[in-house]
């Protein structure tokens, strides 16, 4: 899949900037654990800038272009800033039988973005995930830890309109 | 001692519809009642039926209470757990009769079951590695490291005739001797839990709910190949299962059932925790082994095989989490009672994770041989909404589908590998007449496309053609030339690819055109999607008799394409309509047809 990669300033804060700091002086120099390194980065920052990413290099003395190599490979890693809410549709089989494109093209009219985006006031983030699993439930959307199984695109409006604060 | 016991679900599925808060509701609940040192809640790992969830079973009557929701909880503790009435409402319906409640293993979809890699999910609390010993938990270790030779327990697995359950199907007990003949100073176990096979979920309910048979297999494949590390590789989106595992090894470490000296044997086994970070190439053992080793997860070139040089270029066994859970039981039991399950040359069991156009979507664990009929129509209780069923599809992105009339094939490695199909790991996704088998097959080529590492160029190329002449077909623009174009390039994506991915990613595409040349053709030749999915070639229309001109459609209509006097037929425009299927939605006469 294609990452779409911010061109949002990168911001962080003395604290973050500490527990990053912990979590490659505790991994260092054991390259295997590159992978957790940069999990738990994107855990402190909510995604990979090019200076976390620059900092983790850096840190775990490997070449930025690994770094870079590894953070495009896994679905996981994202390059731009989710939104308060982060909202999935579950795009697994089970789902995708069951309806789950019209769900993310509802999603997607209603928000005014695409698969991979965010709402320009940083409320709404939208991604087309691989499956979560949940399959007796399909089909599935998430907004950051909230479950909605066996939808329909009618009940998106209702959804959205949970998570106006 | 406890007078009742309250199962409630844990899986991802009932998690997923609450089922953390009705455990705590009815924990409150109890305790306001003051029963809380005479019923104990226990949250469990998946019961299987999903499709009901969240499932709450109450013991010592084996009741069992389905879709229950928070509202329910003080009603169930009121009335059963205080008063002793079961709250016939929230039965199970397949439960009740009406003279009697039957036992859950006398139900349709649990009484073909026979589970041996699920025993213990949905019955213990995976938390507790007490309740795992109770259920006769880590005797196969013992056995193993205290009466038996590596080879004696090699020679066991060999005999029982387990296969690979991740889809390969090779013979476990062959893999674990290649690993067992090399000679290094260090040797790995790894348990691939990397189920990236969309609509499966076999791996991630054994992890959580029985997480410590993993463990104890692990540690068993260790001692028979000579191992003393092991890593379990699982994705990070199974949290619940991730947690669980951990919990389950920080306890085993604890009783001395994982580190040094196990049983006084001199015989030393670590295990850890690799997350994945999603990459379905990574289900790959080369390229599984590639990612532990914090690269970017592309598969290497076999040989050398991974039993020869394999994580950290140290010999190496690979199995996935279902095979794993057939390993402690084999050993307890025997080889014999294995084999005495299944077909000739596939013993045991096979978990399924039944999903899309079925009733009882869940889990569901048969022996080899069963039909997929059984599966479907017993177990399953068929298709919902009276539609018939098209076609079933097994092995996700790397299998292919079995059509109506294959229905009474007994599923096993060698039946599915025959008909042109494969076992996969035991996703099983039900299509009815309105699923387009172009389109099923799109979709999963979209999915290889995505995932392809892009290493070798037959997949990475390959793929992406393969979507193009998809798209093609689907948008109406293709001739029966391309079909044939289509199937050259499947066979030539299968022989020249470097990996699994590449080799079986156009499985879907052969399967479909093997059973569906039809309906390929029609979107070729008559330009129609015979399911009404294909949005290129559809047209809505209405229907002027049933037509009552409510003018409900006029409005919904994004684009205004459909116009009309009020109480008279209305008509579409097709070279406006945007095919978005809102007027079919909201017409309360049926009097919208799509062709």
């Amino acid at each position: 899949m294609l990452k779409k990669i911010s061109t949002i300033p990168f911001k962080d804060t003395a604290e973050q900037a500490a527990k990053l700091d912990a979590v490659i002086a505790e991994c260092t120099p054991d390259v295997s654990k590159l992978m957790h390194v940069m999990q738990e980065a994107q855990g402190i920052y909510g995604y990979l800038p090019f200076e976390v990413q620059q900092k983790i290099a850096d840190g775990m003395k490997v070449p930025l272009e690994k770094v870079y190599g590894v953070a495009t490979f896994y679905a996981q890693f994202a390059l731009s800033p989710k939104g308060k809410y982060a909202i999935s549709v579950c795009l697994g089989t089970a789902c995708y039988v069951k309806g789950a494109q019209e769900l993310l093209d509802e999603l997607s009219a209603q928000l005014g973005i695409g698969a991979e985006e965010c709402t320009a006031d940083g409320k709404f983030s939208l991604t087309a995930c691989r499956c979560i699993g949940a399959c007796g439930l399909a089909p599935v959307i998430t907004v950051n830890d909230d479950v909605y199984g066996k939808i329909t695109a009618a009940d998106i409006a209702g959804i959205l309109a949970k998570y106006q604060d | 001692m406890y007078r009742s016991h309250v199962l409630v679900c844990g899986g991802t599925g009932c998690t997923s519809s609450n089922s953390q808060k009705i455990i705590e509701t009815m924990e409150a609940e109890i305790k306001a009642k003051g029963l809380e040192n005479e019923v104990q809640v226990i949250r469990t790992g998946c019961f299987g039926l999903c499709a009901l969830g969240p499932i709450m079973i109450v013991y010592p009557e084996g009741c069992f209470y389905s879709e229950v929701k928070v509202e329910d909880v003080p009603e169930i503790v009121e009335e059963h757990l205080l008063k002793g009435r079961m709250v016939k409402r929230l039965l199970y319906t397949e439960t009740v009769t009406p003279t009697e409640i039957k036992g859950l293993n006398d139900t349709n979809f649990y009484k073909t079951q026979h589970r041996v890699a699920l025993k213990n999910c949905g019955v213990i609390n995976p938390e507790d590695i007490n309740e795992y010993i109770a259920y006769d938990g880590y005797q196969a270790l013992a056995k193993c490291l205290t009466e038996l030779t590596p080879e004696q327990v090699i020679q066991i697995v060999k005999d029982s005739g387990l296969r690979g359950r991740g889809g390969g199907g090779f013979p476990t007990g062959l893999k674990w001797s290649f690993t067992a003949a090399n000679k290094a100073d260090q040797k790995y176990v790894v348990c691939n839990a990397d189920e990236g096979d969309p609509g499966a979920f076999m791996d991630r309910s054994v992890l959580e709910g029985d997480p410590h048979c993993i463990i104890e297999a692990m540690a068993i494949c260790g001692y028979a190949t000579g191992a003393t590390e092991g890593y379990v590789y699982v994705r990070a989106e199974y949290p619940i299962a991730v947690a669980r595992l951990q919990i389950a090894i920080n306890q085993a470490k604890e009783l001395g059932l994982l580190g040094k000296n196990i049983f006084g044997s001199g015989f030393d086994f670590d295990l850890h925790i690799k997350l994945g970070a999603g990459a379905f190439v990574c289900g790959e053992e080369t390229a599984l082994m590639t990612s532990i080793e914090g690269n970017r997860g592309e598969p290497r070139p076999r040989p050398p095989y991974p039993a020869v040089k394999g994580l950290f270029g140290k010999p190496t066994t690979e199995n996935n989490v279902e095979t794993f859970a057939n390993i402690p039981p084999i050993i307890r039991k025997g080889a014999d009672w294995f084999a005495s399950m299944g077909t000739e040359k596939s013993k045991g069991t096979k978990v399924f994770a039944l999903g899309g156009k079925i009733k009882n979507t869940g889990l569901v664990e048969v022996p080899m041989g069963t039909t997929l009929r059984d599966v479907i129509y017993e177990i399953g209780g068929g298709i919902p909404g009276g539609k018939a069923f098209k076609a079933a599809q097994t092995g996700g992105p790397s299998g292919g589908c079995i059509p109506a009339s294959l229905m009474d094939t007994p599923i096993d490695y060698d039946n599915l590998t025959a008909i042109g199909c494969m076992m996969g790991s035991g996703g099983l996704i039900v299509m009815d007449e309105d699923n387009c088998m172009v389109d099923i097959a799109k979709f999963f080529l979209d999915f290889t496309v995505d995932e392809s590492c892009g290493k070798c160029t037959p997949c990475r190329v390959g793929t992406k053609r393969l979507l193009e002449m998809l798209d093609k077909i689907t948008e109406g623009k293709a001739t029966l030339e391309d079909l044939d174009k289509l199937e050259e390039l499947c066979h030539y994506i299968k022989d020249n690819s470097l990996c699994g991915l590449g080799q079986t990613a156009p499985n879907p595409v052969l399967a479909t055109l093997k059973f569906f040349r039809d309906e390929y053709v029609a979107h070729v030749v008559d330009k129609k999607c015979p399911a009404g999915v294909c949005k290129s070639l559809l047209s809505f229309s209405i229907e002027a008799d049933k037509c009552k001109g409510c003018t409900l459609c006029a409005k919904k209509c994004p684009v205004g394409a459909i116009s009309g006097k009020v109480k008279e037929a209305h008509t579409i425009d097709t070279t406006k309509c945007i095919k978005c299927g809102v007027c079919m939605d909201s017409c309360r006469f049926n009097a919208i047809i799509k062709k």
